[in-house]
């Protein structure tokens, strides 16, 4: 069993939202008066996660997800709960566990916006206190990683976001951190920048042992990257478990798209249902839980010459719209 | 490098790229020391009764207003922080293993130096070469030029605490507008920024010396042109050293409450 490395007790976080009009006048006021409504953001989070994890935080917009990130890293402080992460109270021992983690903000930027990048860089060096020694290596290993060699001498103004999100993702693992949190890091990138970023992400989690957690709306990272997802709707952490053991709790249907020499009328196979027909292609939906995919494939090659079988998964997309539904979000 | 020293370094470097905002801030300024000793000067050729100060220390407090106008305005700001709290950029800062406030104080430091620095050497220059009346003037001995730098950079720590609590206010108010407007009006005014303390009437006097914002400019000003002289002037640096240190209490304090209860904006 590996070292749990974070873990999470009921934790509760309320934010009061103040309302204003705009306008001087009430900015003045609302140095005084101000009125407030109460949102809860977190209800009770509970999960804890191991050493070496890649885990993906999923949820609606405004579910949560961010702040619980938040609370991890010691940005915010929670009404209630307790987190533990590498034996530190995040938000109590800020200052001295902050060194131990990395934070990427997918809509925010740490770079200094109109000098080059590698100013910044040397700022961080020396706020993270990193030996010269190891900055250089660190630097290295990520300009050949993330491809960042023409990057590094260029103002940040004038990279496109896919560059400069490479950049941030290198800034926030100069200092070597043990954990990596990722608040939609791919959010607004091309296919290519994506798939790098990914790649990415991968490469440190085996490489170093990187703990990954990352929060996203990109179905196809959480493919890609996550063996274990955590799931929250209005706060409340609603699934929390593999996705192959979500699909197999929602996903049994396949649909298979079989190709074939021309043949006259429609077969119909049993325990399946024809989605659609033509003399050269048909369409099943096929339940695993009643019908095994191989049996329906011997099938229908007794029947007809087949040239090409796809077997499709229902994207995860689905799945979670079906949790969404299933938890009434 | 130590985080602070690395990031007054960086803002510092930041600040000197501004070449073009330096050139236009250097003729306004001119321009602006040129009107006012103007009005100083006819309002004096007009006067009759005995002035609280020459108008040879006052050509040089105008123009030490002017040469170090982004030292001592306390309505020069970082737009930057503003930013950082209202947009939850302050996410960032806050998974750095530093404290926030030497941090910002570092930033702020550095920018109210390399901007003054852009500037402050062309117009000292040119104020030293204007004619008489208009003509910027001499300490009267090397101990009053010591002492003013040393009063300057006093009031320049004291300046920053002071915004520091405006920065710091934002976070309650979510608005630059309202806390800035107000503590720069009346800061400005009570530094003798708008009219020069000893031109004040008596009253006005009075409460501009208990308020800590005459010490970040008029104080150092009359050091210079020995208007006040040197005994008393160790005194007001003991007074400078106090305001600072109240100022950072009180400053530290609220930011830590601030921070209990920070709220990133924009999810």
């Amino acid at each position: 069993m590996k070292e749990r490395l974070i873990e999470l007790q009921g934790i509760s976080k309320s934010f009061k939202v103040a309302k204003r009009s705009a306008g001087l006048r009430q900015a003045v006021n609302a140095l005084f008066v101000r009125e407030h409504t109460i949102v809860e953001a977190l209800h009770n989070i509970s999960f804890s996660i191991s050493e070496g994890e890649i885990v993906g935080y999923i949820g609606p917009n405004g579910a949560g997800k961010s702040t619980t990130i938040k609370v991890m890293s010691g940005i915010l402080v929670p009404d209630d709960g307790s987190c533990t992460i590498m034996g530190f109270t995040p938000w109590k021992d800020r200052t001295a566990y902050v060194k131990n983690i990395g934070v990427v903000f997918g809509q925010r930027s740490q770079l200094w916006w109109d000098v080059p990048v590698i100013d910044s860089f040397e700022l961080l060096r020396d706020i993270y206190k990193i030996p010269v020694a190891r900055y250089k290596t660190n630097l290295d290993l990520l300009t050949d990683i993330l491809d960042l060699h023409s990057l590094l001498y260029t103002p940040v103004r004038q990279l496109s976001l896919g560059q400069r999100m490479r950049c941030e993702i290198a800034g926030s693992l100069l200092h070597g951190p043990k954990i990596l949190f990722l608040d939609e890091p791919t959010i607004g990138l091309d296919a290519v920048s994506k798939i790098a970023v990914r790649q990415f992400i991968k490469t440190i989690n085996k490489e170093q042992g990187v703990t990954v957690i990352l929060t996203t709306h990109d179905m196809q990272d959480i493919e890609a990257l996550t063996d274990r997802i955590l799931m929250i709707g209005k706060g409340t952490l609603l699934y929390d478990g593999t996705i192959s053991e979500l699909r197999r709790r929602f996903g049994t249907h396949r649909i298979i798209t079989v190709d074939y020499r021309e043949h006259a009328g429609p077969v119909d196979i049993p325990g399946t249902s024809r989605l659609s027909w033509s003399p050269e292609r048909a369409v099943y939906s096929v339940n695993t839980e009643h019908v095994l995919i191989a049996k329906v494939i011997s099938r229908l090659s007794e029947q007809v010459e087949l040239i090409d079988v796809t077997i499709e998964t229902k994207p995860v997309e689905e799945l979670i719209v079906q949790l969404y539904k299933e938890h009434q979000i | 490098m130590n985080a602070y020293t690395s990031v007054l370094k960086l803002r510092f470097i930041n600040g000197l790229q501004y070449r073009a905002s330096a050139l236009a801030g250097t003729a306004t300024q001119l321009f602006f020391g040129f009107i006012f000793i103007m009005i100083y000067v006819a309002f004096y050729s007009q006067s009759t009764g005995q002035p609280s100060i020459s108008l040879k220390d006052l050509v040089a407090y105008v123009w030490l207003q002017q040469v170090f106008l982004s030292i001592v305005a306390l309505w020069f700001r970082d737009n930057e922080i503003f930013q950082l709290i209202t947009s939850g950029n302050i996410a960032y800062e806050l998974c750095r293993p530093c404290r926030i406030y030497p941090f910002w104080y570092a930033k702020l430091i550095a920018q109210r130096v390399s901007n003054a620095v852009l500037r402050c050497f062309p117009i000292l220059a040119v104020s030293f070469l204007f004619p008489q009346p208009y003509r910027m003037s001499l300490p009267p001995s090397p101990a009053a030029l010591i002492l003013f730098l040393l009063t300057l950079v006093l009031g320049l720590m004291v300046i920053v605490a002071i915004s520091m609590l405006i920065y710091i206010s934002v976070f309650w108010t979510m608005s630059p507008t309202g806390s800035s407007l107000m503590i720069s009006v009346a800061g400005e005014f009570f530094a003798g920024m708008i009219l020069p303390v000893p031109l004040m009437p008596l009253w006005l006097q009075k409460i501009a010396y208990v308020l800590p914002f005459r010490w970040t400019t008029d104080f150092p000003f009359r050091v210079y042109s020995g208007q006040i002289p040197t005994a008393q002037a160790l005194w007001g640096v003991l007074v400078q050293l106090l305001w600072f240190a109240v100022l950072l209490g009180v400053g530290k304090w609220s930011l830590s409450r601030a921070l209990r209860q920070v709220v990133v904006q924009g999810g």
